[in-house]
């Protein structure tokens, strides 16, 4: 019986077997699976160079098995252009939260994406910034509360705000750009999907790829992780849609 | 022997072109060189200058406060330059635009010449600039005259090597005029 | 004979990198340096080199740190308000210890300031410039060859000691036409392997480029091993020329342009007797400090020459030797503000004593 056992379930190759810092209910490490399996199935732990970026995922290369190059804040597209374009046969992805991707970072994202650099990106909106304790990010909602806007974001001094990964579709250069979340168990399967289908793009050659994932931050909400769980369903989702915007290989 | 020379013009009249072509001309003759160009911030028509200087030794200063020679090619270089020029240099002026005022200086050796209507002789306003450098290295000796009109392959773009035999006639025009003035000095 | 070509500065610097086997160029349009980026993307198609003109001064920075952390020789060039931008990306090179090209072709300032040239940048370019308290390499070329030669050097000096390199000219080095003689680049066969570089880890550990040093006494060990790399350049890089120095009563310094300048004035100071000498420093960090010492030990009278109100002066204050004098003449850059040999001349002969 015991050669017929097939294992199911496993901790990835490509992932550390580590603690992480990430807090309760964060869901940092549901992506970073996410990301760490789709490195698996394609067999390209090896010849992957990682960009981290500043923020709660500053720590990357201690939680993935990987070569990583930090980034300072806001330009891991900078940087990750340099390396794709001196390493062109390697996987070359950064993962970045909202404040470094969707503020400081925007002209680096945009132009990288414009020119169709063979990148992947992972972009984790949680509607703030985490690591600095829960100020206003550009992707923060109207009204909500942060240490920065502690009356709410009010749009009429603070913008609205941005949806990447429709923004980012509009651009030539970019060949693959999806909204996932993780908060449901279908959900986070359909996220799967989505981060494997941002691998093929880089593998094929078909150009640049972008992948936000709507993901909770209870510690910076002031919530426990269901509540927090559940205001990705009732407050971010409703305002960032799961889709996928743009896929040059459905085309 | 060094040789510097300060060239002053408005841009179009093809400063930067000599001062290039007689430091490739130094080049030829494995000398060694410096070529400083200056101009305004406008792409077109301000203010064009540049400084050459040609040496046997290592050259040091490539911007010179009173140089030995100077070509003044329009009246606001005359106005701002004329005075700089090194007690016993040379100036070359192009009296077409420069009118003789009365800023006269008896210390230096001064070159009036119609570069304007010289060029227009040989057929095109554009070649003064030409004219104006073959008088300078006829008074000068600072590069010799074949060298200049070899570097004139080195100093223009290709396609305007068909030009060449008339930057040859103007360079000539040039040296007569200011063998013509010594002449008439002597 | 060997080949003499007319080249102008700043494409001397594009010949040297492209001969010293730099194949990856980051940039933006700046006055006076666009000769640069000109050059490379016109040359570099010819060699297989990868040129991208960034969005930014800020993201030509990053990707140079990109290209350098995968091991290759890269290169951005800029003029003093862009290299104000790129300081982020040097302070992180620094930090992660990966070396890099910077060309500072500069301009004058504070500010948007104007195109002349000007040695405002001396003080940004050799106490650090960015946030953290480190220093780059910089080298000063003071001729169209040297801007040749000296990028060559700067590429090797920042492999060996894993340390940003800048080249400092100015928009007269920039734009001049000299002669240059073109020569093969040759590797110093001592210069280590890039055993950090990044490449995907097949066949071996995890490689990370970071400056990040969170662990206990993690960081302060970071930084005490960039300061022994910063005194070893001060033991063993140090480059500078000299003149005059035998019986020299007064000692010219300047570096850059200035030195052009300065060594007509003392050309014209011997001619009328007057004992004058030269040091240029050739590498302002490290600074040629016991140069100084030396020179002044028999000299005691040092004029210190600059295109600004006072930078390397005081480099040279702290260097001299204690009972020597330190005289300033600078002038702020500008229009019209580039000083002649005359004008030193005058300087000279002020503080001239026999």
């Amino acid at each position: 019986m015991s050669s017929a056992l097939q294992q199911v379930f496993a901790h990835p190759v490509s992932l550390k077997d580590v603690q992480t810092h990430f807090c309760p209910g964060c869901q940092h490490g549901t992506i970073h699976r996410l990301v760490a399996e789709a490195m698996d199935q394609f067999g390209v732990q090896d010849r992957t160079i990682g960009v981290a970026s500043v923020g709660c995922s500053v720590f990357l290369y201690g939680y993935f098995d990987i070569d990583v190059v930090e980034a300072p804040h806001g330009r891991a597209p900078a940087v990750a252009t340099g390396v794709k374009r001196a390493c062109p046969d390697k996987f070359v992805f950064t993962y970045q939260g909202d404040g470094d991707l969707a503020a400081i970072g925007t002209s680096e994202i945009i132009h990288a994406a414009n020119r169709g650099e063979g990148m992947t990106v992972f972009f984790v909106n949680n509607t703030t910034y985490g690591m600095t304790g829960g100020q206003m990010a550009p992707t923060t909602l109207p009204s909500q509360k942060t240490s920065t806007s502690p009356y709410g974001r009010n749009v009429a001094n603070d913008g609205y705000p941005i949806r990447m990964a429709e923004l980012l579709a509009q651009l030539e250069g970019v060949a693959y750009s999806a909204r996932v979340a993780v908060n449901t168990p279908k959900n986070v399967v359909q996220a799967g999907r989505v981060v494997k289908q941002a691998f093929e793009t880089q593998i094929q050659g078909r150009g640049f790829s972008f992948v936000e994932v709507l993901s909770a931050c209870p510690t910076n909400w002031g919530m426990d992780p269901l509540t927090a769980n559940a205001r990705v369903a009732e407050e971010m989702i409703p305002y960032f849609p799961l889709a996928t915007f743009k896929d040059t290989s459905a085309a | 022997m060094n040789h510097e020379v300060f060239m002053a013009g408005f841009g179009g009249q093809g400063i930067l072109l000599i001062g290039n072509l007689l430091a490739y001309a130094a080049i030829r003759e494995g000398r060694n060189t410096s070529y400083f160009p200056a101009y305004g911030v406008e792409k077109r028509g301000g203010a064009a200058t540049c400084t050459v200087v040609v040496a046997d030794g290592e050259v040091g200063s490539p911007v010179i406060g009173n140089p030995g020679a100077a070509i003044l090619l329009n009246p606001l270089s005359m106005e701002k330059y004329f005075g700089r020029v090194r007690s016993g240099g040379l100036c070359i002026v192009n009296s077409s635009l420069i009118e003789e005022s009365g800023e006269s200086r008896s210390d230096l050796r001064v070159l009036r010449l119609p570069l304007n209507e010289l060029a227009l002789e040989i057929g095109d306003a554009r070649l003064l600039n030409m004219i104006a450098i073959g008088a300078y290295a006829e008074l000068t000796g600072a590069v010799s005259l074949d060298a200049l009109k070899a570097a004139l392959a080195d100093a223009l773009p290709e396609r305007n090597h068909r030009f060449i035999p008339l930057n040859v006639q103007a360079i000539d025009l040039g040296a007569a005029h200011a063998r013509a003035a010594l002449g008439a000095a002597a | 004979m060997q080949k003499r070509l007319l080249v102008k500065g700043n494409e001397a610097v594009a010949m040297g990198a492209i001969e010293a086997g730099c194949r990856f160029y980051f940039g933006y349009p700046i006055t006076p340096q666009s000769d640069i980026p000109e050059y490379i993307s016109r040359e570099f198609p010819k060699v297989g080199g990868t040129f991208i003109q960034a969005e930014s001064e800020i993201a030509s920075i990053n990707m140079l740190l990109g290209a350098s952390a995968c091991g290759k020789r890269a290169m951005t060039s800029s003029s003093s308000p862009g290299i104000s931008l790129k300081q982020e990306g040097i302070s992180y090179m620094a930090g992660s210890e990966l070396p890099g090209l910077i060309v500072n072709i500069a301009r004058s300032g504070p500010g948007l300031g104007g195109i002349d040239a000007s040695q405002s940048d001396y003080f940004q370019a050799v106490k650090g410039g960015g946030h953290g308290g480190y220093h780059t390499i910089v080298l000063a070329p003071h001729s169209v060859q040297e801007m040749y030669d000296l990028t060559m050097l700067a590429f090797d000096l920042s492999d060996r000691y894993r340390v940003p390199a800048m080249l400092l000219g100015d928009s007269v080095l920039g734009q001049m036409k000299e002669a240059l003689i073109p020569h093969p680049y040759v590797a110093p066969a001592d210069l280590p392997a890039k055993d950090w570089a990044v490449s995907g880890k097949a066949g071996r550990a995890q490689r990370v480029v970071k400056s990040l040093y969170l662990g206990d006494g993690e960081l302060e060990a970071h930084n005490w091993k960039l300061h022994r790399k910063y005194q070893e350049m001060r033991e063993r890089e140090t480059r500078c020329e000299t003149a005059g120095l035998d019986d020299a009563r007064l000692l010219v310094t300047a570096f850059g342009v200035t030195a052009r300048i300065a060594k007509t004035a003392i050309r014209m100071a011997r001619e009328e007797g007057l004992k004058v000498g030269l040091l240029r420093p050739i590498t302002l960090f490290p600074f040629p400090d016991k140069a100084f010492a030396d020179a002044t030990a028999r000299a005691k009278r040092v004029l210190c020459f600059e295109l600004n109100t006072g930078q390397m002066v005081e480099d040279v204050r702290l260097s001299v030797s204690r009972d020597a004098d330190v005289f300033f003449y600078g002038r702020p850059p500008g229009a019209g503000s580039l000083p002649t040999p005359e004008e030193l001349l005058a300087q000279i002969r002020k503080h001239y004593k026999d």
